[in-house]
């Protein structure tokens, strides 16, 4: 199966599930699906990059295996663990038997006894399915060797059982703040693709997707209030997650013009650095 | 198999690799791959399709992105000329493209044109001016064919953009805007279309002289590989922007690094407890951690004007990562010694610690003038508490001290009273001992290290953490 036809209809059914790609994002979509390899996204918190995931799997009614990395991840949480536990009930309920050592050995090795985790999951699943690695720069750089394997052949070996072959091979997306330059060898495996703030039209357009309760002409003060706070310099700029949820509080707030006094106000929802506060309200002369 | 797609795609790897890019021969077997799964019709499908397969690290966007526009140009010659061709009979193929057209009169409907342009910020008529600019006024004709060439300089000059920013701003403070957001967003428009002019003559050239050619000499370093003592002011506030970024990967892999060390001695208490839930065997131990040691670190920089920005960026980015260090301080010498620690508050904002730093430059000057000799005998006298057993001492200086009393027995005194020194010099290797430099002279007593871009200080800064 092929994951889509043509870079065009990335956009129009990933438009349909509420997420707008821009060119670059539609063509390397469309590129990882039809070259079957995994897709890399890096680009600042929260400008959408597991959306994209979530977006792809949507669009193609296929369904997610989302692993989350974190520091400490290893083997046995990523790829596949044996339930030693279980093994131990059984070595233990067949004790009395004569069934000999061999025979024991075989049979708790099995299918019976083996805990897939998401990576191996994902793999020997026979429907379509995305598979979203989440923040891969937070792992160690041993687990990064481990999804190599996986990246490449998709496939897992298995000391006990062989190696495993995908059934299908899963529309793989990994996710990345770029807080670690990832290994050149995952990278070569990957296409790439940088997420970076949109421009104010294709934003706008995001947040009255999101939030259609807004008024056109708030969501154009709101885009354009978060594009000047993005030309300062600031520890955090605003994402596109922040522009949705400072248009979410002005309709709680049911703010209906976005003035000064409004922007003071409700600019904790944009900023989350005292120093960033102090610095966009002396630059937008918040107060007068 | 001449229609010449396989060698240019080839040429374009190459100039790729040359440029710094890691392009492997499986990767560009993937960009062959990712284009005939696509449609070629539209320029930008074939640059994302490249973009996705060669480039890995956004840093080199901005190198891969010139040489495709060198290689797959967006244009020839002046394209298909838009609606705006104002005078008659161009259309003559006259032999001297840029004089005919070039005159008082076109030049100032250009000017016009630009500023309304560049007010509204609209990209098509920028980059359709760009070209136009280059065309009339940025020819440079040859005494042959293939000898005639394009200067964005000469087009630069000639038209002057930089005349016409009070205008922009008056137009972006008509939309409401701030003094000081109407002069930065004038300041990034101009930059952007300076850029669009100096990419049209590249493009230009590439035409007359073959893409090769050009992709050797025309290309920038990316920023992170920008000198320091050679960036320009556009760069140095780029790289003012890269340090926090910078500072929070470097944290990042500090951290990872010690966990990865954290194993200390056998916790054999705990061990034996968690081998209960295992019938008592110990299948997982488990570790005492390990104390994490932290320095306390003393910043000596040289502020005068040569190497002020890279002691501005090495001050930011120790300061971004104290919370590594048990203690900093910072001072800032040009022939007397000043200490800036408290310019430095947590959380402070970069660009108010930057202005409060070079407010204070003149606290570090007596006569002015670079003087080693001096600022380390004043450093002895007035801050030798600063040093102890566990501090490392950093020295930010290009080494050029002017002909002055060099004070070697002072600087041997700083580095015995220290756990650690080092140098950091902002020059490249070759150019130490040359003129006034006493690099080799300070080297002897104090191990001197090269720190000429971010990469390189990155690296330095991991390495003593």
């Amino acid at each position: 199966m092929s994951w889509f036809t043509s870079p065009g209809e990335v956009t129009e059914r990933l438009a349909a599930t509420g997420y707008l790609a821009d060119p670059a994002t539609s063509t390397t979509a469309y590129l990882a699906g039809a070259l079957e390899k995994p897709l890399l996204v890096e680009g600042p918190a929260g400008v959408g990059k597991t959306e994209l995931a979530k977006a792809v799997s949507r669009a193609t009614g296929a369904d997610l295996v989302r692993l989350q990395c974190y520091e400490g991840l290893d083997e046995a949480r990523a790829l596949y663990e044996w339930n030693y536990k279980k093994q131990l009930l059984r070595i233990q309920a067949t004790q009395g038997d004569a069934a000999s050592w061999a025979e024991t050995h075989d049979d708790i090795f099995t299918d019976e006894f083996l805990l897939t985790r998401p990576l191996l999951t994902a793999i020997r699943r026979d429907e379509p399915t995305v598979l979203l690695i989440d923040e891969v720069d937070k792992t160690d750089v041993e687990v990064e060797g481990l999804l190599l394997e996986v990246l490449s052949d998709f496939q897992v070996t298995i000391p006990e059982l062989g190696t495993l072959s995908a059934v299908r091979r899963p529309y793989v997306v990994l996710t990345s703040n770029a807080s670690r330059e990832l290994s050149e060898a995952l990278k070569r495996r990957c296409l790439y693709l940088h997420l970076d703030y949109p421009d104010e039209e294709r934003e706008r357009e995001i947040v009255l997707s999101q939030v259609p309760d807004l008024e056109e002409r708030v969501a154009g003060q709101v885009v354009a209030t978060v594009a000047r706070l993005r030309d300062l310099e600031l520890k955090k700029p605003p994402s596109i997650a922040e522009s949705v949820d400072w248009a979410r509080t002005l309709i709680a707030l049911e703010i209906r013009d976005l003035d000064d006094k409004a922007v003071d106000d409700t600019l904790g929802v944009v900023l989350k650095h005292a120093s960033d506060h102090e610095r966009a309200i002396r630059e937008l002369r918040l107060r007068k | 198999m001449s229609s010449g797609l396989v060698e240019r795609h080839i040429a374009f790897l190459e100039a790729l690799r040359g440029a710094g890019l890691s392009v492997s021969l499986a990767e560009g077997l993937d960009a062959v791959a990712a284009l005939s799964a696509l449609p070629w019709d539209q320029r930008d499908t074939v640059h994302a399709a490249y973009a996705a397969t060669l480039v890995k690290r956004q840093s080199l966007r901005p190198t891969f992105d010139a040489l495709f526009d060198v290689y797959f140009p967006r244009l020839v010659g002046e394209g298909a000329r838009g609606g705006e061709t104002d005078e008659a009979g161009d259309g003559a193929g006259d032999e001297t493209d840029g004089q005919v057209r070039d005159n008082g009169q076109a030049l100032a409907q250009l000017r016009d044109r630009l500023a309304r342009a560049l007010a509204d910020g609209d990209q098509e008529a920028l980059s359709r001016l760009a070209v136009e600019m280059v065309g009339r006024f940025g020819a440079m004709p040859g005494r042959g064919p293939g000898l005639s060439s394009w200067s964005a300089y000469t087009a630069l000059q000639r038209v002057a953009p930089g005349e016409l920013v009070d205008r922009i701003v008056q137009a972006l403070l008509a939309e409401g805007r701030t003094e000081e957001e109407a002069a930065r967003v004038a300041a990034r428009r101009l930059g952007g279309f300076t850029r669009q002019v100096e990419d049209d003559a590249r493009r230009r050239i590439a035409e007359e002289k073959g893409p090769d050619h050009v992709a050797d000499v025309a290309v920038r370093p990316s920023i992170d590989r920008i000198d320091f003592t050679s960036a320009r002011k556009a760069d140095l506030e780029q790289m003012r922007r890269e340090i926090y970024p910078l500072a929070r990967r470097l944290a990042t892999r500090l951290t990872q690094e010690h966990h990865a060390r954290r194993r200390g001695p056998l916790d054999f208490r705990r061990t034996v407890r968690a081998s209960m839930s295992t019938g008592g065997v110990p299948l997982t131990t488990h570790h005492r951690p390990k104390r994490p040691h932290r320095t306390e670190l003393v910043v000596l920089c040289d502020v005068s004007g040569s190497v002020a920005s890279f002691a501005q960026f090495t001050l930011l980015l120790v300061f971004a990562l104290r919370d590594q260090f048990q203690k900093v301080r910072a001072f800032t010498f040009i022939d007397h010694v000043h200490e800036v620690t408290h310019h430095f508050k947590p959380g402070a904002d970069v660009v108010d610690v930057m202005a409060d730093l070079a407010a204070s430059t003149s606290h570090a000057a007596l006569w002015g003038r670079t003087n080693y000799g001096r600022a380390l005998t004043r450093f002895v006298d007035e801050h030798s508490d600063a040093l102890g057993p566990k501090t490392a001492l950093l020295i930010l200086g290009d080494a050029r001290s002017n002909y002055s009393d060099l004070a070697l027995d002072k600087l041997k005194e700083m580095e015995r009273g220290s756990r650690h020194a080092w140098w950091l010099n902002p020059e490249h290797r070759r150019h130490w001992d040359t003129g006034d430099s006493v690099a080799g002279r300070y080297a002897e007593v104090v191990p001197m290290v090269e720190c000429r871009n971010l990469t390189q200080l990155g690296e330095f800064v991991h390495d003593i953490l």
